[in-house]
């Protein structure tokens, strides 16, 4: 079989995060696709719960959109918004909320609003939606993004979603919050974080050194006690990506 | 009663007016292009637009001139990627901003349907968002005086929602994601009903779990088919993703998109000859399977 292409490893590293897990806050791309393939292999209890406020959902397709037609039908509910992001989410009744972003930090800080001031950005992104809130109150968060330089940085310029302190390293997060982000999937690796709430890496993709994650690292990067290789997905793992991905 | 069934052009005549706070709301789903783009023909300015998601419905009234200002929370094309009209406007400084979460957006809406001055929300600690907009404020709770995130009430002066269906006394019912729809209608002054179809009372009356919302807060009910394209109506068609996809290309430039809202919005007299340019193929296109829902049993009583 070809070997795993990045995007592959990612879905692979993001679904043995969720192992055991039985509710998780999707959207679309890389991690619908993680809890898909989680669901068949390592949390087959896991339902799938979107923005859009389909529960359950057993989509016959790959979603185009988070509001998607093909995640209703078959789906365990639909909920209103109010009561997703009401009774759900800030009832504290979601395990796990899966986020990307444009940038983190090494507190878990997240940015999808700007690049740049917030007043005159030099790339304007699309805000939060619903990502500040599961950033707080799913009871942990997996990050899944590509990592660089230019990604994972010192400063992030805006923070959208919070992680475990302010970027300047000051203040926790408030005590009724959920743990935060506690796993960090990217090309390079996979990252958790410190009792600190620093990022820490914690295990390298095949093929991957750690120089690598140094140069894509805007800060020096922590290393766990032991730095695991994570092997390479099997093919019948990488076979069901691809069918998930067809 | 008497009916409340108006053509399209009659509501947005009546009902929304310059300068107006208008919501045309529905998360990816059911989203009324219909009405935005007679609100684009009959030439309003100085709209503030309030949507979760502005979409490509708020796009393409930003790029037709209608709107002074923009109240939001996620600023995209749901996986494709940027709203260019929107993105060129701010840039341009002739689009002011006012961000939310999603949640925070919800929660103004439920302040909004209530009349309550403000919503809480455990959101925004630790967020940069309540520095950039200063309307999310912190209360104590009276109770323990813990402090906890508030947004004031948002009350649009019309919110226009589309549905599967409506009988002519405005009770309407929808069914698939029903996103905020409830509460934007609650909250706002003039409610207008975009439905694919106009059904007896009766029908209504069969399965009343199913109401979106009682006739009584309705004010307008317009039937136009397909009239959420390329949104979609579950049951009816499918999210039009191939031209979700195109309008990356449309509205990035600038005289493309004009010439799109010239062939499709300012030159037909309405959605009926909007689908008719679609053609019978792109709508077959569209169409799903039928999946029907199981039926319950009421009960009848003596």
């Amino acid at each position: 079989m070809i070997a795993a292409t990045p995007d592959e490893l990612m879905i692979a590293a993001a679904a043995a995060e969720l192992a055991g897990v039985r509710t998780v806050f999707v959207g679309i791309g890389l991690p619908n696709a993680a809890a898909n393939l989680a669901r068949q292999s390592v949390a087959p209890d896991l339902e799938l719960i979107y923005e859009s406020g389909v529960v359950g959902a057993r989509p016959t397709r790959l979603p185009d959109s988070i509001g998607d037609p093909a995640l209703v039908s078959g789906a365990a509910a639909t909920m209103s918004m109010r009561d997703l992001f009401g009774g759900f989410l800030q009832g504290g009744r979601i395990e796990v909320g899966m986020l990307g972003a444009a940038q983190i930090d090494r507190w878990g800080n997240l940015n999808t609003t700007v690049i740049g001031p917030y007043d005159y950005p030099s790339v304007r992104l699309p805000g939060s939606g619903g990502a500040c809130e599961i950033a707080l109150n799913a009871r942990r968060v997996i990050v899944v993004m590509n990592q660089s330089a230019r990604s994972f940085v010192d400063r992030v310029d805006f923070v959208t979603s919070p992680g475990h302190r302010r970027p300047d390293g000051s203040g926790r997060r408030p005590s009724w919050a959920g743990a935060g982000p506690t796993a960090v999937v990217t090309q390079l690796g996979v990252y958790h974080f410190g009792r600190d709430g620093e990022m820490e890496l914690s295990g390298l993709h095949a093929g991957v050194d750690e120089e690598a994650v140094d140069a894509g690292t805007g800060w020096p990067m922590r290393r766990a006690e032991a730095v695991r290789s994570l092997s390479a997905p099997s093919d019948p793992t990488l076979a069901a990506i691809r069918s998930l991905l067809a | 009663m008497s009916s409340k069934v108006v053509s399209l052009r009659e509501a947005v005549a009546a009902h929304v007016h310059d300068g107006d706070t208008l919501a045309i709301e529905g998360f990816t789903h059911l989203i009324s292009f219909a009405a935005a783009h007679e609100v684009i023909r009959q030439g309003r300015r100085g709209l503030t637009l309030a949507r979760l998601t502005p979409d490509l419905v708020y796009d393409q009234m930003v790029a037709a001139g209608c709107a002074a200002k923009l109240v939001f929370s996620w600023l995209g094309n749901p996986g494709v990627g940027s709203l260019h009209a929107i993105r060129r406007a701010i840039e341009a400084g002739q689009l002011a901003i006012e961000e939310y979460s999603h949640h925070g957006m919800v929660a103004r809406y439920a302040a909004g349907a209530s009349r309550l001055p403000f919503f809480p929300l455990r959101s925004y600690d630790g967020s940069d968002l309540a520095a950039a907009n200063p309307l999310i404020r912190r209360v104590a709770s009276p109770y323990d005086g813990e402090e906890i995130a508030v947004v004031p009430p948002l009350n649009p002066d019309v919110t226009i929602i589309h549905a599967q269906r409506a009988d002519a006394d405005g009770n309407l019912q929808a069914w698939g994601i029903v996103g905020v729809q409830r509460e934007a209608a609650l909250a706002a002054r003039r409610v207008i009903a975009v439905v694919e179809e106009l059904v007896d009372s009766s029908v209504i009356r069969a399965d009343p779990d199913r109401t979106l919302l009682p006739g009584t807060v309705v004010d307008a009910v317009c039937i136009e088919p397909f009239g959420a394209h390329p949104s979609f109506a579950q049951g009816h068609y499918d999210r039009d993703n191939r031209f979700y996809r195109e309008w990356d290309a449309i509205s990035r430039e600038p005289a493309r998109l004009s010439a799109w809202l010239d062939e499709w919005v300012l030159g037909l007299e309405g959605r009926a000859a909007y689908v008719a340019r679609m053609g019978p193929e792109a709508l077959d296109a569209l169409r799903p399977e039928p999946r029907p829902s199981g039926s319950v049993d009421y009960g009848s009583y003596r």
